[in-house]
């Protein structure tokens, strides 16, 4: 399926599992932090069901796109709709998992003593916690380090336990800002594998990262650059509409596209 | 509101404290060095009996006010708190569950601060010491909401630090504990009128001079109660779940 490299695809047609409501809308969604936009006017989809990889430099706006899409973020104008609803909706607050940047996890709570009160907060019922914990321990390979106190951890275990909050409740979208960073290789494919048996079970998974080597884990991807998308495609159709052979080659042609033709890629 | 959600919360706060053996060290026997320290000073004169009892209700008051506007200037920092807020917490659930772990502490500190200064230091009381105590906790939840109200409005860990001598210690020197407040200057007089401190500070008095003062520390308990209410509906007002 091809698509138009410069613009969000919400015109996509033909029937198909791929066809089922967009997970996530963002249409026209402007911010700004500080008295600078941020985002000057995105409109993007996320499919239900897929992992679809946020790609871009540091600073481009992937963090705030992403607080917008969880509704902490002040936006503009625009809209978003999250399965359905508006971003923030109270009635998303069970459903949407959202992983921040740096770990947001107790310092001085143990692994499962932060764990445990995440469910509580997720409402998860007071016979299941435990057993919700331990998956999520189970998932992040961590299970075995319940009784440590998160101060102690490593950074890489640190975001792990922060991405087991996430993992508990049975979240139907996670959005997952930077979660494999400074991780082991081993322990980053293990992730990236359990991101993939969630969305075959149905969830879906916004994921942020800066690292491009991490495209190709994605059934999409969103490139960034200075608030605006530069594409948004599979990894495979955006190499072939490039003519490139990675991820980064193409990021840096569709820079140069878009500087030589500024209208294509207003949007 | 959930029930559920606000014990939780308070659940966790008070594991968190546990886990940090030091400031719960602190946090009961600073206070009982501090009333020792005055009745030391004043051990020549007959002042301590005067200031003892109005210290009692300022200590609690100052330390959970300095706790609760660091701890939660802290959880906004770590980002936990934006989690939160993406999950089913309410702001209410949040701010009452700090309240109710505070006030468990302050309890605590209270109780031990107060029957130190009765047992040990022989601070001379004419009314119940469970009037005393009890006094002394409903200040210390009205500090650390008070605390938590305040703190909405430190960006910095050194701006929150310096709200205690900008908004507390203002409350010290007009509560009456250095001038009967019927003989501050009349604008001061009436300032005081609407610091919670004084409140205290009018109790603690009453129960050091009458023996059933009951009847008469009732009205400054709703008051300070009424602050109390209060700053938690303004701490949970101030709360933003959408950030710039």
């Amino acid at each position: 399926m091809m698509n138009n490299l410069t613009r969000g695809d919400p015109a996509r047609g033909g029937p198909g599992p791929e066809d089922t409501q967009p997970a996530i809308r963002v249409r026209d969604l402007r911010v700004v932090r500080g008295g600078r936009e941020v985002i000057p006017g995105l409109t993007l989809e996320v499919p239900t069901g897929q992992v679809v990889g946020l790609l871009g430099p540091s600073g481009c706006g992937k963090t705030t796109l992403l607080r917008s899409i969880v509704g902490v973020q002040i936006v503009a104008s625009g809209t978003i709709e999250v399965l359905g609803q508006a971003a923030g909706n109270p009635a998303l607050r069970e459903r949407v998992a959202y992983v921040t940047q740096t770990a947001s996890v107790y310092p001085d709570l143990t692994v499962h003593e932060n764990l445990a009160y995440f469910a509580a907060v997720l409402m998860i019922p007071r016979l299941r916690v435990p057993e919700a914990v331990q998956a999520a321990l189970a998932a992040v390979d961590l299970a075995d380090r319940g009784q440590d106190r998160v101060a102690r951890l490593s950074g890489g275990e640190l975001s792990r336990v922060s991405l087991a909050v996430a993992l508990m409740g049975e979240p139907q979208v996670l959005v997952l800002d930077e979660p494999t960073v400074g991780l082991d290789p081993v322990l980053r494919r293990d992730l990236w594998d359990l991101f993939h048996r969630l969305a075959a079970a149905g969830a879906t998974l916004l994921v942020s990262s800066h690292v491009m080597d991490e495209a190709g884990r994605c059934d999409r991807l969103l490139l960034m650059r200075e608030g605006a998308l530069l594409a948004d495609d599979t990894p495979d159709g955006i190499l072939r509409e490039t003519g490139t052979d990675d991820i980064e080659s193409a990021f840096l042609r569709l820079v140069d596209a878009a500087q030589l033709d500024p209208e294509e890629t207003d949007r | 509101m959930s029930a559920h959600l606000t014990w939780a919360t308070s659940a966790r706060v008070l594991r968190q404290i546990r886990h940090d053996h030091r400031t719960l060290a602190l946090l009961l026997v600073v206070p009982c060095l501090l009333l020792g320290l005055a009745a030391w000073v004043f051990e020549k004169t007959p002042i301590f009996d005067s200031v003892g009892a109005p210290l009692l209700g300022v200590f609690p008051f100052v330390i959970m006010f300095l706790l609760t506007s660091i701890v939660t200037l802290r959880e906004r920092q770590t980002g936990t708190m934006e989690r939160l807020f993406t999950m089913p917490l309410g702001k209410g659930d949040f701010v009452a569950g700090y309240a109710l772990a505070f006030g468990v502490l302050a309890a605590a500190q209270a109780t031990i601060a107060s029957l130190f200064s009765v047992w040990v230091l022989d601070l001379s009381l004419a009314g119940p010491v469970w009037m005393l105590i009890l006094v002394a906790v409903v200040d210390a939840v009205l500090g650390s909401v008070f605390g938590l109200f305040l703190s909405a409005f430190a960006v910095t860990e050194f701006q929150a630090v310096q709200f205690m001598p900008a908004f507390v210690l203002p409350q010290f020197f007009l509560c009456g504990l250095f001038v009967e407040r019927s003989d501050l200057p009349r604008a001061l007089e009436l300032l005081s009128d609407v610091l919670p401190l004084s409140y205290a500070v009018d109790a603690m008095n009453t129960i050091v001079v009458q023996s059933d003062p009951g009847s008469e520390i009732i009205g400054d308990l709703l008051v300070i109660l009424a602050f109390a209410v209060v700053s938690i509906a303004a701490g949970a007002a101030t709360l933003r779940r959408r950030t710039p």
